[in-house]
């Protein structure tokens, strides 16, 4: 009841025509920065800051403008990742695997629905946990700390081996590619420069952007002169685009999982968007077995990491209003606006600014709903896209990631090192060796070494410090039969062989 | 079709040059992304001196991000040396850097420091249900055994949070600041959480950081670093009442290019004072649990270097620089 009141004082908040408007606008700002990669939902988000400065909005207005941006940007980075296999944005990455292999055998249209409704489910499902969960959850976050991290970032890097080449080794050779990158910049814990050779532009580390660019668009476009533009993968098969009714009721229960994995991922401040649909895509993965055919662009493969990510960005908003601590790198810039609209996140903002709360959660359900209306109608016009030829459509994402990456850091040092990401991607390829997790060594690489670090720090270097709670020891053993699992089952069920683009 | 094409191009580039070039209107670097301290420092000083007729056009704000603040200073010191229409955001994270090297090699005589008009002040805070009821009993627990304490904070090690516990602890006559144990989190907000979660003792941190959980009872602030209590937390002792005398605030400033004028280096002290006295910058204040903290001019290019040269001395004890 209580609930429910305070929703309707949400609602007359953020239900006027003004306001409505603006949701529309962001969804559809929001979808196109997602879209592209090179801009991800944080950058959009930071870009668009100053804007709401500038039109002089109140500070709901600009939380829902920001809200709907930063929700749109969400739906918007599965687009690129299943038409052109380049994630628009760091957590769509996982949808690559089977989003662009689904438009390779020609349906481009359902697995854009899918993954749009997925989304819908994900993101749906994760507000109404903000609604109901947020206070209690809030007291997760103290239940976490570096030796907890540290056990949950294992477990991830433990299931990545089997993910997307049937060579485990070249897998973890990827891995460490970016685990190796990922220790690029000012080390935290000693406040001392690495591997920057002196340079002031690598001391802030390697901006994961920059390296999905390189490693995909630009590798894409290395391939494309290569085979003087006849071999693009690019370039898939158009059908007519209908709702796929049946994949959806078929995928219902993958849906609901990977909202509830993505959700918690995205509660727990230390992981964030890129951790929940990894690791919605691997349990559904290790749900399916070998009869899944994961990776071969089956409907189940593009709903989970959708749901996941779009569940823990709702996720994410947890911590941040409740403990002011963001749960990812876009919560931290909403986190950042906040505080210039004069609004504290932490422990009291529910009691003492409820309308500015739950006028944000009003106007999450609304952006959502926006966003389901108006990704269905305009999958048409994204699938046409594909229409392009690829010698326009390539080399145009490209130009318009390198304006995205430069309008950031306005520097050209960070275009040289995506082409130097490009030349890797494109050896890579070469040589077989996936580049999926080379990102996710730099994702999640810098969070892991930390928590490893400060947890040392605390324990004064004893390693039994790791196993001193109920929740690490859960995670290990989890990690630990992540890891070993596979390599039993592997000689039990043969693995199909993975197309090869 | 191509050459009207290309001609387009080249009359939309010419124009847009010519919009930034036509723009003398005075710019204020944020050297960091947009939401930050140092963004909202540009931009409300910035719309301040606007609002109060300190300047005649608005000032415009550019964010320039990386290194810490590093290449913004870099970009100043070797591109605009002697350009008398920018102003650049800095607070006590960048004469920290500079004391410590992080800028490349650049040092703080490379710009001119103008002043600060306000400032974040340092806080020492543990979790409600803390042992330590007192600045004195913890750091009695440190001296006694120092790997009993560790302590969390928002900027990494050798930064500004980690300085403030040792500062007070050279204060008590202890000088062995490499065993004390301090962990580099996201944020001040993510350290307290941990300190509430138990897995540290104490979080070192900024006012700002610990309002909305002091307001909420979650934890306990031990000693708040200012001259003075502050108005609206009066019931926090100050470290220098507890016998710890360590002023460390956050400050919020600016600097310009070494090669200008001293008239153009008095005219900004100058518009900065205005900003200082003026009703809008101390409900801004107010706002964003800024103390009042004005020092221009002269005096503050004194303040900073001050600043620099203990920086410097706490670093090397720690190892942080040679």
């Amino acid at each position: 009841m209580d609930i429910l009141e305070s929703l309707m004082l949400g609602f007359s908040v953020a239900l006027t025509p003004f306001t409505l408007m603006l949701a529309i606008v962001g969804c559809f700002l929001g979808t196109i920065i997602g879209a592209l990669p090179g801009l991800g939902p944080s950058n959009g988000v930071a870009i668009l800051i100053p804007i709401t400065f500038s039109m002089g909005l109140d500070a709901t207005s600009a939380l829902v403008l920001m809200t709907a941006v930063y929700y749109g940007a969400m739906y918007g980075g599965r687009i690129s990742s299943i038409l052109l296999n380049i994630p628009g944005d760091e957590p769509a990455l996982m949808t690559t695997l089977d989003g662009y292999p689904m438009a390779k055998n020609g349906r481009a249209g359902d697995a854009l629905v899918l993954s749009g409704v997925a989304s819908f489910v994900g993101a749906f499902l994760a507000t109404v946990g903000l609604i109901f969960l947020a206070p209690m959850l809030a007291r997760v976050a103290y239940q976490f700390g570096p030796a907890e991290y540290f056990a949950l970032y294992l477990l991830a890097f433990c299931t990545l081996g089997g993910m997307s080449s049937n060579n485990q080794a070249k897998s973890a050779l990827a891995a460490c590619i970016g685990l190796g990158i990922a220790m690029v910049g000012v080390d935290n814990s000693s406040g001392m420069p690495r591997f920057t050779g002196g340079s002031l532009h690598l001391m802030d580390g390697i901006d994961f952007l920059v390296a999905i660019v390189g490693l995909f668009a630009i590798a894409e476009v290395f391939f494309f002169i290569e085979s003087h533009g006849k071999a693009s993968s690019i370039g898939v098969k158009i059908e007519k685009v209908m709702i796929p009714w049946k994949d959806i009721w078929h995928t219902k229960w993958t849906m609901l999982r990977c909202s509830l994995v993505g959700f918690i991922a995205g509660v727990l401040p230390g992981a964030g968007a890129s951790l929940g649909s990894f690791l919605a895509y691997m349990s559904e993965k290790s749900i399916a077995g070998e009869e899944g055919k994961f990776g071969t662009g089956v409907p189940k493969g593009v709903a989970a990491p959708e749901a996941g990510n779009n569940a823990a960005a709702g996720g994410a908003l947890v911590p941040m209003l409740t403990l002011g601590v963001p749960g990812s790198g876009t919560t931290a810039v909403l986190l950042a606006l906040l505080m210039t609209l004069n609004i504290t996140p932490g422990p009291t903002l529910f009691s003492e600014r409820p309308e500015v709360v739950w006028g944000l959660i009003a106007s999450l359900l609304i952006a959502n709903v926006v966003l389901l209306l108006m990704n269905v109608p305009m999958v048409k016009i994204f699938v046409r896209i594909l229409q392009v030829p690829p010698w326009v459509l390539l080399p145009g994402v490209t130009m318009i990631s390198f304006v995205g990456i430069y309008s950031l850091s306005g520097s050209y040092f960070d275009l040289l090192l995506m082409i130097g990401f490009g030349v890797l991607g494109y050896v890579l390829r070469k040589l077989d060796i996936p580049t999926v997790p080379v990102i996710l060594g730099i994702l999640l690489g810098g969070h892991m070494e930390d928590a490893l670090r400060r947890a040392m720090v605390i324990a004064d270097g004893d390693f039994m410090y790791l196993f001193n709670s109920p929740i690490s020891i859960g995670l290990w053993i989890a990690a630990v039969v992540g890891f070993i699992a596979p390599m039993f089952l592997r000689g039990v069920l043969k693995k199909p062989q993975r197309i090869t683009d | 079709m191509k050459a009207p094409m290309l001609k387009k191009i080249a009359a939309g580039v010419v124009l847009s040059v010519s919009m930034v070039g036509s723009s003398f209107a005075a710019e204020c670097i944020a050297p960091a992304n947009p939401g930050g301290g140092w963004d909202f420092t540009c931009r409300t000083i910035g719309k301040i001196m606007y609002d109060i007729k300190a300047v005649d056009k608005p000032i415009q704000v550019s964010n320039m991000a990386g290194a810490g603040g590093g290449l913004a200073y870099n970009h100043v010191v070797a591109e605009r040396g002697d350009d008398a229409d920018v102003i650049i955001a800095a607070s006590s994270a960048t004469a920290t850097r500079l004391a410590q090297n992080a800028y490349a090699g650049m040092t703080a005589d490379q710009v001119r420091f103008v002043g600060a008009i306000g400032a974040d002040p340092g806080v020492i805070v543990v979790a409600k249900d803390s042992i330590y009821k007192n600045l004195g009993e913890l750091m009695g627990a440190i001296k006694a055994n120092p790997k009993s304490v560790t302590f969390a904070g928002g900027s990494a090690v050798g930064g500004f949070d980690h300085l403030k516990p040792l500062m007070l602890l050279q204060r008590t006559g202890y000088t062995d600041i490499k065993n004390i144990k301090y962990i580099a989190l996201d944020g001040g907000a993510d350290a307290i959480t941990q300190t509430v979660g138990g897995f540290t003792q104490a979080m070192t941190g900024d006012m700002s950081e610990i309002v909305g959980f002091l307001k909420a009872g979650e934890i306990r602030a031990l000693a708040v670093l200012t001259e003075e209590r502050i108005p609206g937390f009066e019931d926090i002792p100050t470290a220098k009442e507890q016998g710890y005398d360590v002023v460390a605030v956050n400050w919020r400033g600016m600097y310009i290019p070494k090669d200008v004028s001293d008239d153009t280096f008095n005219m900004w002290a100058d518009r900065l004072q205005k900003v200082a006295d003026s009703k809008e910058w101390k409900e801004a204040m107010v706002a964003n649990g800024l103390a009042p903290f004005t020092k221009v001019g002269a005096d503050f290019q004194g303040y900073v270097d001050q600043v620099v040269g203990e920086v410097r001395e706490l670093s090397k004890s720690l190892g942080v620089i040679q």
